[in-house]
């Protein structure tokens, strides 16, 4: 550090006479800055409540039984020269040895959650209404703890035992069904069954609360008609963005299929993606604004400090010396500007949640707020700076100091 | 015993824009020694190559052909790492214009060639440049800008500045040509004094004829040749436009 006295001191002297120039680029930076911490929490914010709403909702990895598939016939050495084949109808399908695959799920160890679904359509019925439903044969104390249901309990309780049923609010809006009252659910082929409503339930999603109801395994596996059956294995990992590579790696050893919630919804992580892509090239144009704005404000000082750096020059300075001074002058800059920027995108954060703007209505987010997005900032404009003076310090380095002086 | 040579030319040729039909030699061969304890006047008229020659002395611009020895040490061959090196510790300047750093103080001036090598204003640095300023008469305002000091004061602090890096050799550009003449007096008293305590070798560039004839050997520089060099003469010389 005394080694470089010399040129920390020359620099902030050099910052401080050039006072309004030095307060116009610092203030400059600091609205970039402010405009990158703002846009990255509030972006961040937005994508991570899609994520969580998209999550909230369904496993990270779904285990199902593959899908009927229809294949020609064809005899030994007989060419087919034209052939159509449709698609089989799907029917519902017990995951085979589904017990099984959990013991072998549950050795991976990103996988932190399992629990076995049958699911399937059915009528609920109530009095002269009837709602089109999917039917959720669930272990409510391990499914829990892939979508956790009792915190999106606005009525009754999570306690689902024999003919109890969850049913989402829109369900029971629609058949006017309140809590204690009992709904028919049929499946067709002469099954059906009467429910209680012990618990209703507003998961967010318009769709889900209208068809979704959860009740025990065995009732589902008798009203679907496959008893011991379970249509699914919902998983839960450890790292939500290697879902996918989870699932090809489950899919692989175990040779089943496995779904990640990454293929099931790659519309919302393109759409991410764009937006993420989009986020970078305005920080991208910011952060080049701000480092060309940092360069002119230089060059222009090394034209006005021609005369003086030429006499350093020649009192014994060295270009290396000259270089860093410059070097100190850009880095200095981007880090009081980083700072102040900071403070501004703090201010901006704080107002935007007093003014309630994150909250109000159903699309409500909050920010994404972290110690990392002022540090990266600041690291950010101060690396920008130091790049951004380069040009400039290598001019007045290469500065022969007889000219100089003459220039001045 | 004659002293050392602080400076030795030899045969030393400037040329311009080489390879250029504009290519010009604004020195011939010029052979040139300056010793310890001498007090010079380097004179000539406009375009006679002056500075030209000045800016070799001063290891700000290097020779085309011959030689240049500073402190015994040849010069032409040497990068600029060493030559900044060497012209730091060697060589002091003063300018017609002060060239004083207007965002530090007297005091910081003065210490800026030892800061730049040392790195750090050490309490001996500081206690030195204050005793400088003390003998130039200026110790009670060491910590003015030099905006706040007047022409003379500002000419005397970059004297002392030259000074800090104990020089062998004093390098002067027209050192009074911006002050009015009770003043330039002043300041060149001040060199005197400071020569005969020190000791150091001093070369003053000037076009006054009444500076130069206060000098103990002069060198007459015409188109790019030395037509003179030897004592002072008692009568005044016609010197160039």
């Amino acid at each position: 550090m005394r080694r470089r006295w010399f040129e920390w001191t020359l620099a902030t002297r050099l910052l401080r006479e050039g006072r309004t120039q030095t307060l116009l680029i610092i203030t400059g930076i600091a609205v970039g800055v402010a405009v990158i911490v703002f846009l990255t929490a509030l972006i961040g914010g937005l994508q991570r409540q899609i994520i969580e709403r998209t999550l909230g909702t369904q496993a990270h990895i779904r285990i199902s039984a593959p899908e009927d598939v229809a294949r020609p016939l064809r005899e030994e050495g007989e060419a087919v020269l034209l052939s159509r084949i449709d698609q089989r109808a799907q029917r519902l399908r017990s995951v085979d040895q589904w017990q099984r695959l959990e013991q072998a799920l549950a050795e991976f160890p990103e996988v932190t959650a399992i629990s076995p679904l049958v699911s399937g359509p059915a009528l609920a019925r109530r009095g002269e209404a009837s709602r089109a439903v999917v039917l959720m044969g669930i272990d409510p104390e391990r499914y829990t703890r892939i979508v956790p249901v009792p915190d999106f309990l606005v009525e009754g309780r999570w306690r689902i035992v024999g003919n109890d049923i969850a049913i989402g609010r829109q369900l029971a809006e629609d058949l006017g069904a309140r809590l204690g009252d009992r709904l028919r659910l049929d499946t067709g082929d002469g099954r059906s069954e009467v429910f209680t409503v012990v618990a209703v339930f507003e998961l967010g999603a318009r769709d889900l609360d209208a068809r979704f109801v959860y009740m025990a395994m065995k009732p589902a596996q008798g009203l679907l008609g496959l008893p011991g059956g379970a249509t699914s294995i919902d998983l839960r990992v450890r790292e939500i963005f290697a879902a996918e590579a989870v699932a090809q790696r489950i899919a692989g050893r175990l040779g089943i299929r496995a779904e990640s919630w990454m293929t099931l919804n790659s519309n919302i992580l393109d759409a991410l993606a764009a937006q993420s892509m989009s986020t970078n090239l305005i920080k991208v144009f910011v952060g080049l604004s701000v480092a060309f704005a940092i360069a002119s404000v230089l060059a222009v000082s090394v034209v006005q400090r021609g005369r003086e750096i030429g006499i350093l020059r020649a009192m014994g300075t060295g270009r290396g010396q000259v270089l860093r001074i410059f070097l100190i002058q850009g880095a200095l800059v981007g880090l009081l500007g980083a700072a102040l920027g900071s403070l501004m995108g703090g201010g901006l954060l704080g107002l935007w949640e007093l003014l309630g703007l994150a909250r109000s209505g159903r699309g409500a987010f909050s920010l994404l707020v972290t110690p990392s997005l002022f540090f990266g900032a600041t690291v950010l404009a101060t690396v920008v700076g130091m790049l951004a003076a380069m040009a400039p310090a290598r001019r007045a380095a290469r500065l022969d100091p007889v000219e100089a002086m003459r220039g001045g | 015993m004659a002293a050392d040579p602080v400076l030795r030319l030899e045969g030393v040729h400037k040329r311009y824009n080489l390879g250029l039909p504009s290519e010009v030699e604004v020195l011939h061969g010029i052979d040139l020694e300056l010793r310890r304890g001498e007090f010079a006047a380097l004179i000539g008229p406009s375009g006679s190559g002056k500075t030209t020659l000045l800016n070799l002395l001063g290891q700000l611009d290097s020779p085309t052909a011959g030689e240049i020895h500073l402190l015994g040490q040849p010069t032409r061959q040497l990068d600029d790492a060493r030559r900044t090196r060497l012209r730091g510790e060697a060589i002091g300047f003063v300018f017609q214009f002060h060239h004083l750093l207007p965002a530090f103080s007297a005091l910081e001036n003065v210490m800026m060639p030892r800061m730049a090598r040392e790195g750090w204003p050490t309490p001996a640095l500081v206690a030195e440049a204050k005793e400088l300023l003390d003998a130039v008469g200026l110790g009670a305002l060491a910590a003015r800008r030099p905006m706040e000091l007047s022409g003379g004061q500002q000419q005397r602090v970059a004297i002392v500045r030259a000074l800090m890096a104990r020089p062998a050799l004093l390098l002067a550009d027209e050192p009074t040509g911006n002050l009015d003449t009770r003043t330039a007096d002043e300041v060149f008293a001040l060199l005197r004094r400071l020569h005969a305590e020190r000791g150091f070798a001093v070369l003053v560039v000037t076009h006054d004829p009444r500076l130069a004839e206060r000098c103990d050997r002069i060198i007459e520089l015409v188109d790019g040749r030395i037509v003179r060099d030897g004592p002072r003469r008692p009568s005044p010389v016609v010197l160039g436009t």
